[in-house]
């Protein structure tokens, strides 16, 4: 067995406990402490991604229980990518934080961060629902921390409707678990895969309703809709770094939906079938369309960059519902760039919050660095909108290469373009609206630390490097769809792991 | 009884529903909680009921009650007392730092 698989969940849980109790009324040690084990924690995924990138599945039994009695950790492709792809998240988010002292707003910054990463790494590691289960709560309770991190009255009262959202959302994921459980009598997802393929017809409908229950739960967590209500109001009244940091957070729902409704309820299981697949694509477009249309109406900065997200998790999701190899690797490539499209977007937010006062789309004083941070300002849009030359015009394009063959072609390109126009058009009207819609100031603007701006411009610095490093990236993607779309490899891997 | 359990479960669900459709943070709490406690006895009744067996498994013995919804169903309970704690306070904090406990957030802050 090998030990690293398990330092990402392992690592966090032992650092964020000890920052909280010993280093709490020392910010710079906590500081030192939480930038080291990420730092350490990139490192250990990348060890993990070139272990992965071979093909080999590992498995990490915990207290030697075999499967299916016991939790099992597996490494694959697609886990390997999605750790590396937190861990890097968080690095940059971390460096703002600390570089624009975020972390001196309210207390327990970075243990609630730690636990976060926890949760997000275990959530992506695991080979087990239950365990998914738990590390989602994990995620979720340190989640609510850092969104009211600072405090405020809306902040708060955002912070209630996305908490009271999650717990409905945890009680819905235990039914389906619990039907689960009742019909198969296993939680661990290779076996379930197994007990799929050989289900009575007697129990299919049993289980087609645990999985509908299980995609609307997943769905929550990848704001889809008709479940998407709680984003743009989370987000937008988050600390803007922290929902820079929450731009994972979605993609753990569109994961989890890669997971189980290729490996479980695959297409070829008569019990579900292709109803993943029916009630994913519209329920996707219908998301671009309202992300699409807020990006054109939203008043704030900060909830433009919310429906944003939600727009790019609309494609995520578009290209996840046609289930093919091809469509996989899009949609893989569009999660990493869309990823660092929605932190770097969350970070310029910021740094326009902090330079301006407010992130109101109204007339303000000419603001400190305003040519600095309109140029950051810029390239983020070109990103966020899927314009050429970035990244996200490739992941737009590999998405509408995937749907040529599908049968509601006509609507995906429709609503892809449509859409990307959309968000070219609010792009553009929040940025003139921000750095040129301005008036004289009373006093001349004080710039602050250039600190944060260098910090906000890594993200930025990486979606240019997705646009160059295409081709390396979509061969690995398009390995991760193929291992995806063959489950008995994973299924024999976890099931006679030594 | 499984009508029991079975109808216990439904109403414990339906009143968390409507509670958490209000507009006022405490009937949402009130509500989640409902829905814990309906979630929690459901996930027990997945091993099936049985009365006055033991959750062992040993050799000869052939009437057992499943033991791993109860282990997950202590888990779950730990889970959502938990959150529920969680929940009470933010509930708090936005009464306090606004002056009342709706859920909407005001026109003008959106």
């Amino acid at each position: 067995m090998n030990h690293w698989m398990i330092a990402p969940v392992v690592l966090p849980a032992m650092l964020a406990p000890v920052i909280a109790w010993v280093m709490r009324h020392d910010i710079t040690l906590a500081r030192v402490f939480s930038l080291a084990g990420t730092v350490a924690l990139v490192a250990i995924s990348i060890g993990l991604f070139i272990t992965a990138a071979s093909g080999e599945i590992s498995v990490y039994k915990l207290g030697n229980w075999d499967a299916p009695f016991g939790i099992v950790l597996v490494l694959d492709r697609l886990s390997a990518l999605m750790v590396l792809l937190t861990t890097s998240l968080a690095l940059m988010v971390l460096i703002y934080v600390i570089s624009s002292n975020w972390d001196t707003r309210g207390r327990h910054f970075h243990a609630l961060f730690q636990f976060l990463l926890m949760g997000v790494t275990g959530a992506f590691l695991t080979g087990d629902a239950f365990n998914l289960f738990v590390f989602f709560e994990v995620l979720l309770i340190a989640s609510y921390g850092l969104m009211i991190f600072g405090g405020g009255g809306m902040r708060l009262r955002a912070g209630l409707q996305y908490v009271v959202m999650n717990l409905a959302g945890s009680a819905l994921f235990l039914v389906a678990l619990g039907t689960i459980y009742g019909v198969t009598g296993t939680l661990n997802i290779a076996d379930l895969a197994v007990k799929m393929q050989e289900l009575p017809a007697a129990d299919a409908a049993l289980m087609r309703v645990a999985a509908m229950l299980l995609m609307i739960v997943f769905a929550v967590k990848a704001a889809l809709f008709p479940v998407q209500f709680w984003l743009p109001a989370t987000y937008a009244n988050a600390p803007a770094p922290v929902a820079a940091m929450f731009a994972i957070m979605t993609k753990v729902g569109a994961y989890a939906i890669l997971r189980f409704f290729t490996i479980v309820f695959g297409p070829e299981v008569s019990a579900t079938g292709s109803m993943a697949a029916d009630w994913l694509l519209p329920a996707a477009l219908i998301t671009i369309v309202i992300g699409a249309s807020g990006v054109l109406g939203a008043k704030r900065l900060l909830s433009l960059a919310s429906f944003a997200v939600l727009t790019s998790m609309g494609t995520v999701m578009v290209a996840i519902s046609m289930f093919t190899p091809d469509a996989a690797m899009a949609a893989l490539y569009y999660i990493i760039h869309s990823t660092f499209a929605a932190a770097a977007l969350f970070l310029v937010a910021d740094l326009v919050v902090t330079h301006r006062i407010h992130d109101r789309l109204r007339i303000a004083p000419v603001m400190a660095r305003s040519g600095l941070i309109s140029a950051v300002f810029f390239v983020v849009a070109i990103a966020a909108a899927g314009m050429p030359p970035l990244a996200g015009f490739l992941g737009k394009l590999l998405v509408l290469e995937a749907a040529q063959t599908n049968a509601d072609m006509v609507w995906i390109w429709a609503v892809i373009l449509v859409s990307s126009l959309m968000m070219v058009v609010g792009f553009a009207r929040a940025g003139s609206m921000i750095f040129w819609n301005t008036e004289e100031p009373a006093a001349p603007p004080e710039a602050g630390s250039p600190l944060p701006v260098m910090a906000a411009m890594l993200p930025v610095a990486v979606l240019v490097l997705l646009a160059v490093f295409a081709g390396p990236l979509t061969q690995y993607t398009q390995a991760t769809a193929e291992q995806l779309f063959t489950p008995a490899e994973y299924i024999s891997s976890v099931l006679e792991a030594k | 009884m499984e009508l029991l359990v079975a109808s216990a479960i439904g109403v414990l669900t339906a009143a968390g529903v409507y509670l958490i459709l209000r507009l006022r943070a405490f009937p949402v709490i009130l509500g989640t909680a409902m829905l814990s406690y309906a979630v929690n006895v459901f996930l027990f009744s997945a091993g099936r009921l049985t009365i006055n067996a033991p959750p062992i498994l040993q050799k000869g013995v052939e009437t057992y009650a499943d033991p791993l919804p109860q282990a997950l169903v202590l888990t779950a309970i730990v889970i959502s007392f938990g959150m529920t704690a969680v929940v009470v306070m933010i509930a708090l904090g936005a009464f306090l730092e606004t002056g009342d406990d709706a859920i909407d957030i005001p026109e003008e802050d959106k």
